[in-house]
């Protein structure tokens, strides 16, 4: 006999407003899931996965409201029920871990405190018991010191140490379902396997449902069952793991599955005056060296692409190469001649020839100015173009950025998209016409297909423009889609330098290795094969 | 039942004005500010034509005022009745003259001071928060300082120091408020300098000035215009209460805050003649709150 699904959600329909009116962020969308299964849910930003999740505990947003369909969770239909009931299941039967989990504890109160809360309101078990289970599933969750952490604040953990804690306290009360909202996006891949593999086992282990939400299509191929891909607010399709992978149906699930396949061929190796000279850099802030010993090069028109975990110096180093960082040791060089060590003391020639883009273009971009403004300034003060010069060159950066001059000159960066903003952010870097640009997670924070798009152009522009590009990541899809050479980082220290093919092929170091082999593919038992083999070793 | 009636008159007044200001306003606006005006609420509406009547009043006041200033007319505390519309005060001038004389001296000095006060206050308070290190310290324990002393006490120092004109009451009310200026605009700036596109201001070389004007002080204008609406109001106080010492404005010169307490004594009769000159500053008030509300919520992009 088919047993009864544990949660059916029939042609869910949630609006959001903006102002008065109210417009559609999920369409329609129909999900079953049955006991013990976990469900992947993917899809660009905006395509309305955290929405739908939030919905499945009979929950909308501050500013949402569910406007059709049906939540049916074990019989009671959430839609309806009072809420004291929906109250009496959320955290209960229905748990929910959250992408950040540093900004999701509370940072006043001990883990072990807000891991007790839960069970204890809703009247599960004692205090004590609580305690003792928080142990175990400490335990089962591998972090270290199962019996002592529970007893420190959230700031004394690490990230990676975090989002297991949060997920061992959505285990509190053995829920019968948890929803997943990217609970790995923010980390380290390095430290993304320790968590996915956590997760993955204590998931089998108590047969609990799940949806994961991710817009990782590796991570999601590890983690899931079936996977379900959104759209704006749409199903485009829904097939089990494996069927998925190996055959997409629709035309956008194939289009996701191409975007890791942009792959640029590495350049010739460069001779002569690199741009930039890093030369045996120590640096840091008061006390701490955070930088101990690093120097690589960055010749003309190639790419350099510096990476390594967090903490381990990469945006330190591009601080100490645009002079926001004295050194307290080594030099920089440019073009063969030693950069003074404070931007302050630079000549505005020396600034325009290196260009920095941000990680963050929302903060990175002033949202009272327009774009008029933030392209034409570099160009006004650099090159000291006034009235219809000006005007057409910010013409012409804004179509070699593609966008539709006419359209955009005038407008906010909040009419912007997030791809859109990145692309100013590099418009900005060319508008000073420099040689060099420090590129600082410029794709991280965007979905892949927008950063297909960005690292097109940026390759486009390094063809066009002659540029060399240091190219600060931690996704190394991203280096080995554009990257001619790779410099590793661990610690403050330059672990690995080299080209990037033999450097992927190859890798020399222990460390770099484990950074290769962290990065999740597409086959749905790479983790399995990767956890085997490190136990292994 | 006086009371019930004038709420209903007032209501209905300030719906009429409110209503007839914005079709005006928007009927005539040059184009480019039409969308501005599209979206303008009632109470702004309302705001901006009082602020209007009382530049009028204050511009033209010779020509409005049936009276001279200073000129003192017939016996004191007259009732309201012809030519005296308003009745006399405790001299025997003309209330209403010098109500509309009291309209350009009061009102253009607490605009002066408080425009001054932001000046200087948001310059130097975004200025301390850009440069940060020894200036910052120097410049927020001078504040510090400054602060600790009773704004009163403070003034009456300066005053007598510096001796009693419109000028130096201006520039030494402007500077004890500048101190409060200072430490919202640091503390907004604050938050606004650690952001990428200053660090990316900086890192292209721009200066001082450029940095506070066009990158920082759009981003601080939404809590800098509200507290310009709360400031402008408190000068009033403040210069009725110097004029009361004796140090603010000199009489004959008319201004509200010393009517007030001039015709005091009026009250205990039942007289409301002293509560005009109140009633003026307190719809001032009013209307320039809402105006700045209004700019508030545009700035902070706010829809609702």
């Amino acid at each position: 006999m088919e047993e009864d699904p544990l949660l059916t959600i029939t042609d869910l329909r949630i609006e959001g407003r903006s102002g008065e009116l109210w417009h559609p962020i999920v369409k329609g969308v129909n999900l079953t899931l049955r006991r013990g299964e976990v469900l992947g849910l993917i899809g660009e930003s905006g395509a309305g996965k955290s929405t739908l999740g939030l919905a499945a505990m009979g929950f909308a947003r501050d500013g949402c409201r569910i406007s059709g369909g049906s939540i049916d969770f074990d019989g009671i239909n959430l839609r309806t029920a009072p809420e004291a009931q929906r109250r009496s299941l959320r955290g209960k039967r229905i748990a929910y871990v959250a992408q950040s989990a540093a900004a999701s504890f509370n940072p006043a109160h001990k883990l072990i405190d807000q891991y007790c809360e839960c069970p204890v309101v809703h009247g599960v078990t004692p205090r004590e018991q609580a305690e003792a289970d928080a142990f175990e599933l400490y335990r089962r969750m591998r972090l270290p010191n199962p019996e002592a952490i529970g007893f420190r604040y959230p700031h004394q953990v690490s990230g990676g140490q975090l989002q297991r804690a949060m997920t061992a306290m959505a285990m509190a009360c053995r829920p019968d379902l948890i929803i997943f909202d990217e609970p790995t996006t923010a980390l380290d891949v390095t430290t993304q396997i320790e968590v996915l593999a956590a997760i993955r086992d204590i998931v089998r282990q108590f047969g609990t449902a799940a949806i994961y939400i991710t817009h990782d299509l590796a991570v999601v191929a590890q983690m899931a069952d079936r996977i379900k891909v959104l759209l704006r607010g749409h199903e485009v399709e829904e097939a089990d793991t494996r069927s998925m992978l190996a055959a997409p149906r629709e035309a956008y699930t194939k289009s996701l599955w191409a975007v890791r396949s942009f792959a640029r061929a590495e350049r010739p190796p460069a001779t002569g005056t690199p741009v930039v000279s890093v030369r045996n850099v120590k640096a840091g802030y008061g006390a701490v060296d955070v930088l101990k010993d690093v120097s690589f090069d960055i010749h003309h028109r190639r790419t350099v692409a510096v990476v390594g975990e967090s903490g381990s110096g990469k945006s330190t180093t591009a601080r100490v190469i645009t002079g926001l960082l004295p050194p307290r040791n080594g030099e920089v060089l440019f073009n063969g001649k030693v950069l003074p060590p404070n931007f302050k003391v630079r000549s505005r020639e020396e600034l325009r020839q290196c260009q920095m883009i941000y990680q963050m273009a929302d903060t990175a971009l002033n949202p009272k100015l327009r774009l008029r403004e933030l392209i034409g300034r570099p160009a006004e003060m650099y090159l000291g173009l006034k009235g219809k010069a000006l005007d057409s060159r910010i013409r012409d950066l804004l179509a070699l950025i593609e966008l539709e001059p006419d359209t955009f000159i005038d407008r906010l960066p909040s009419e912007l998209s997030g791809g859109q903003k990145q692309r100013i952010g590099i418009a900005r870097a060319l508008a000073a016409e420099p040689q060099l640009i420090i590129c600082d997670e410029v794709t991280s924070a965007l979905d892949q297909i927008v950063q297909e798009g960005i690292l097109k152009l940026l390759d486009r522009l390094q063809a066009e423009l002659n540029l060399a590009y240091m190219f600060i990541t931690h996704d190394l899809a991203t280096v080995k889609s554009i990257a001619d050479e790779v410099v590793v980082m661990q610690r403050g220290v330059v672990v690995e330098r080299g080209p990037k093919a033999a450097l992927f092929a190859e890798p020399k170091e222990e460390y770099t290795n484990l950074l290769l082999s962290s990065v999740p593919e597409m086959d749905p038992d790479w983790l399995n094969r990767l956890l085997a083999a490190r136990a292994g070793q | 039942m006086p009371i019930l009636l004038s709420i209903v008159v007032g209501m209905a007044l300030f719906f009429m004005i409110g209503f007839v200001a914005r079709a005006i306003l928007q009927a005539f606006a040059p184009a480019h500010l039409k969308p501005t005006f599209r979206d303008i609420p009632l109470t702004a509406s309302f705001g901006l034509s009082v602020i209007l009547l009382y530049v009028v009043v204050a511009i033209f006041a010779p020509m409005i005022a049936p009276f001279g200033e200073g000129e003192v007319l017939g016996a004191q505390f007259l009732p309201w009745a012809s030519p005296y519309y308003l009745g006399t005060d405790k001299l025997g001038r003309d209330m209403l003259t010098r109500l509309i004389y009291g309209a350009r001296n009061t009102v253009g000095i607490a605009f002066a001071t408080t425009a001054l006060s932001f000046f200087a206050g948001s310059f130097l308070g975004i200025w301390a928060a850009l440069a940060g290190g020894w200036l910052d310290q120097w410049l927020s324990r001078f504040v510090d300082a400054l602060m600790a002393i009773p704004a009163l006490i403070l003034s009456l120092l300066l005053l007598t120091i510096f001796g009693t004109s419109v000028l130096t009451l201006i520039l030494v009310i402007a500077a004890v408020d500048a101190t409060r200026v200072y430490r919202l605009a640091r503390s907004v700036a604050q938050g606004i300098v650690v952001m990428d596109y200053i660090e990316a201001a900086r890192l292209r070389g721009e200066g001082m000035w450029r940095l506070v004007r066009r990158e920082i002080l759009p981003n601080a204008m939404a809590p800098l215009v509200a507290e310009f609406g709360l400031r402008f109001c408190f000068v009033f106080l403040s210069i009725s209460v110097l004029s009361f010492l004796g140090l603010g404005i000199k009489p004959p010169t008319a201004d509200w805050g010393s009517m007030v307490r001039e015709n005091a004594t009026l009250i205990t009769f039942g007289d409301i003649t002293p509560l005009l000159p109140a009633g003026a500053i307190a719809l001032l008030t009013v209307a320039v709150n809402f105006v700045v509300d209004w700019q508030l919520h545009r700035a902070s992009g706010l829809k609702e």
